[in-house]
């Protein structure tokens, strides 16, 4: 059984272990890793585009949409775990207050919907064969997975205005 | 003029006005100078492909020619939104010595990537493009707290 109150004893779990406490501790280690976070966030960024813009394409056109995905899928995979490793660190310094934070929970809904996407419907229609893909149906995809990541991004820099 | 005199002066128009008094402004431009980070992305994908690093299957004269209006794009937006963030406080900023870093590693990865152009693209001004790169984003985190910790 999951009650509200056991997601915020999760939380708070997170906040009081070691990692937290380190991360929370050190006045270097949580801009050191919110960088690492956001240099993540521009390789992951640019891997996304690249793929998403060839879908509408714009941009390396002379690559089957497929042959590109695969060559950026090493890029995309190693800073998403970057990523959500760094983010998890960030998280953990001072979990109890996300819970409490609205931008928090509209980043992580996003970031749900945005990974599903990403390893589902978009994965499959790159991998597909292009003649068998209408070029209305990929643009449609680039701009959902464009549209659900540019949330998760806008919903981690509110979580500071918040 | 001098340089603090004329981020006096900076802070007195209308703009840097305008961007301080509105309540969306700043989070906005801010938004945009992060999110911009995907574009500019672009760049540090260049690099790792010289390095041999990332996207081998694709020559890197191709990425470097279709993805140029792309990257040109991300300069302009991060240029444009770096400035109205600065825009914001400019005495504060003048003030604060990591910002001060930050401006000389920008001329920095200038330079280096003016070399780029000109030369070939070697394997050790790549590296020292991402490496600058990484300094200044970490730069750029500590402009913020040290700006919270002198307002404090």
């Amino acid at each position: 059984m999951i009650a509200v109150g056991s997601v915020l004893a999760l939380f708070r779990w997170c906040q009081n272990s070691s990692l937290g406490a380190a991360v929370r501790g050190s006045q270097w280690m949580f801009p050191a890793v919110e960088a690492g976070h956001l240099i993540a966030l521009a390789v992951f960024g640019a891997a996304v585009l690249i793929v998403d813009l060839r879908l509408w394409d714009l941009g390396l056109r002379q690559r089957s949409v497929a042959d590109l995905a695969r060559s950026a899928q090493p890029l995309l995979l190693g800073s998403l775990a970057l990523l959500l490793i760094t983010g998890y660190m960030l998280f953990a310094a001072d979990a109890e207050r996300y819970y409490y934070n609205a931008a928090f929970w509209s980043k992580m809904v996003f970031l749900f919907f945005a990974l599903v996407f990403t390893f589902t419907v978009r994965q499959t229609v790159i991998m597909a064969d292009e003649t068998r893909v209408g070029p209305l149906w990929s643009r449609l995809v680039a701009l959902v997975s464009l549209a659900l990541w540019s949330g998760v991004g806008i919903g981690g820099k509110a979580i500071g205005f918040y | 003029m001098s340089l603090l005199g004329f981020c006096q002066w900076l802070e007195q128009t209308s703009l840097s006005v305008a961007i301080r008094e509105s309540s969306w402004g700043f989070p906005i431009i801010e938004s945009v100078h992060t999110l911009g980070l995907c574009l500019f992305g672009m760049a540090i994908l260049m690099d790792l492909r010289v390095l041999g690093l990332a996207l081998t299957r694709v020559p890197a004269r191709e990425i470097s020619l279709d993805l140029a209006p792309w990257m040109r794009a991300g300069v302009v937006i991060m240029m444009v939104s770096g400035i109205l963030v600065f825009l914001n406080t400019p005495v504060e900023y003048y003030n604060n010595s990591v910002f001060r870093i930050k401006v000389i590693l920008l001329l920095l990865v200038a330079v280096n990537a003016w070399a780029l152009r000109r030369g070939r693209r070697t394997a050790i001004a790549c590296s020292v493009s991402l490496a600058l790169w990484a300094a200044i984003v970490l730069a750029s985190r500590l402009i913020t707290y040290s700006l919270l910790g002198a307002s404090e």
